[in-house]
C-alpha cells in the first residue's frame, strides 16, 4: 500500500466544549445481512466515541437477536412457519440483493475475512461489551411469538414506540433508522 | 513513550477506533496512548474521535502506510 501524503504532526487544539456527546438511538428494523452490519458498525463506533448508544430492535430486526442455535421459534404454526422460512440468528442473515441461495453471504464473509472486517456477530459482542443497550420491541416479540429465552443474553427490558419517541423528542437522541 | 500501546495494523473500520476506545477506557486521566493503524480512513476518524471525546491528539505521523497517533486521555 502506498501513501502519498504524510500528515505531519498536526496537533489538534485543546477542546473548549465540555458537554457530553449526544446520545444515538438506532432503530434496527431490517433483518438483512448488510443492514445488521451497518447497525453494528455504527453502534460500536458510537459507544467508542463516548456517545451513549441504544438500539431499539423491531420487526425483522428482532431476527438478528434470536440465538444462533435456535431453529424454530414461535408458539403457533404461523409463527413457526415464519421462522422455518427465514432462519433467525445473526449468523444466518441473507443479503437483500444477490443472495443466490447463500452464495452471496458466503462470498461476503470471505471478503470480510480477507479485508479484516469484523463479522456482525463479533461487532455485536463488542457493542455489548462497550455498553450499547439493545432493547427488544415488545409488540414484535408478541406477534412473532418470541420469548426472552429465544433472544441472546444481555438484551435490555422490552419496550415500545413511546420509549423511542421519548428518546428523540424529550431526551434529544440522534435518530437512525436502519 | 506512551503509557499504552494499541496495535490496530491490518484492522479495518471501525476496529482501530473501537480498540482504542477499549484501551482508553481502562486508562487514567492524563495518560497517553499510542495507536498504530494501516486503515487510511483512520486519519479522519481519529480526528473526529478526538473532537468528540475530547482526548487530544498530541502527535500524528505517517510512515510507509502506517499511521501513528499519540493521544492523551482527557
Amino acid at each position: 500500500m502506498t501513501v502519498e501524503t504524510a500528515p505531519e504532526t498536526a496537533p489538534v487544539p485543546a477542546h473548549e466544549h465540555e458537554q457530553p456527546a449526544r446520545e444515538v438511538l438506532i432503530i434496527n428494523y431490517s433483518g438483512e445481512l448488510e443492514k445488521v452490519w451497518a447497525t453494528m458498525i455504527l453502534a460500536t463506533t458510537s459507544a467508542a466515541m463516548g456517545a451513549p448508544c441504544r438500539v431499539f430492535v423491531t420487526f425483522w430486526g428482532l431476527q438478528n437477536f434470536v440465538k444462533d442455535e435456535k431453529r424454530i421459534t414461535g408458539q403457533n404454526w404461523m409463527q413457526k412457519m415464519l421462522s422455518f422460512m427465514s432462519r433467525p440468528g445473526i449468523s444466518h442473515r441473507k443479503l437483500s440483493k444477490m443472495n443466490f441461495l447463500g452464495m452471496g453471504p458466503w462470498m461476503m464473509f470471505k471478503l470480510a475475512k480477507q479485508y479484516n472486517v469484523e463479522s456482525p456477530k463479533a461487532l455485536l459482542e463488542m457493542a455489548q461489551a462497550l455498553g450499547v443497550e439493545f432493547i427488544p420491541c415488545q409488540m414484535t416479540m408478541d406477534m412473532f411469538g418470541l420469548t426472552r429465552d429465544d433472544l441472546i443474553d444481555g438484551m435490555g427490558e422490552p419496550a415500545g414506540a413511546a420509549t423511542v419517541i421519548g428518546a428523540f423528542s424529550s431526551e434529544g437522541a440522534a435518530p437512525l433508522f436502519i | 513513550m506512551a503509557d499504552v500501546q494499541v496495535d490496530a495494523r491490518g484492522l479495518n473500520c471501525p476496529m482501530p477506533i473501537v480498540k482504542t476506545a477499549q484501551a482508553v477506557k481502562a486508562m487514567a486521566s492524563g495518560q497517553t496512548v499510542e495507536v498504530l493503524a494501516t486503515d487510511p480512513g483512520s486519519v479522519k476518524d481519529f480526528a473526529a474521535w478526538s473532537k468528540t471525546t475530547g482526548n487530544d491528539i498530541l502527535e500524528q505521523t505517517a510512515d510507509s502506510g502506517v499511521f501513528r497517533f499519540v493521544m492523551k486521555k482527557k
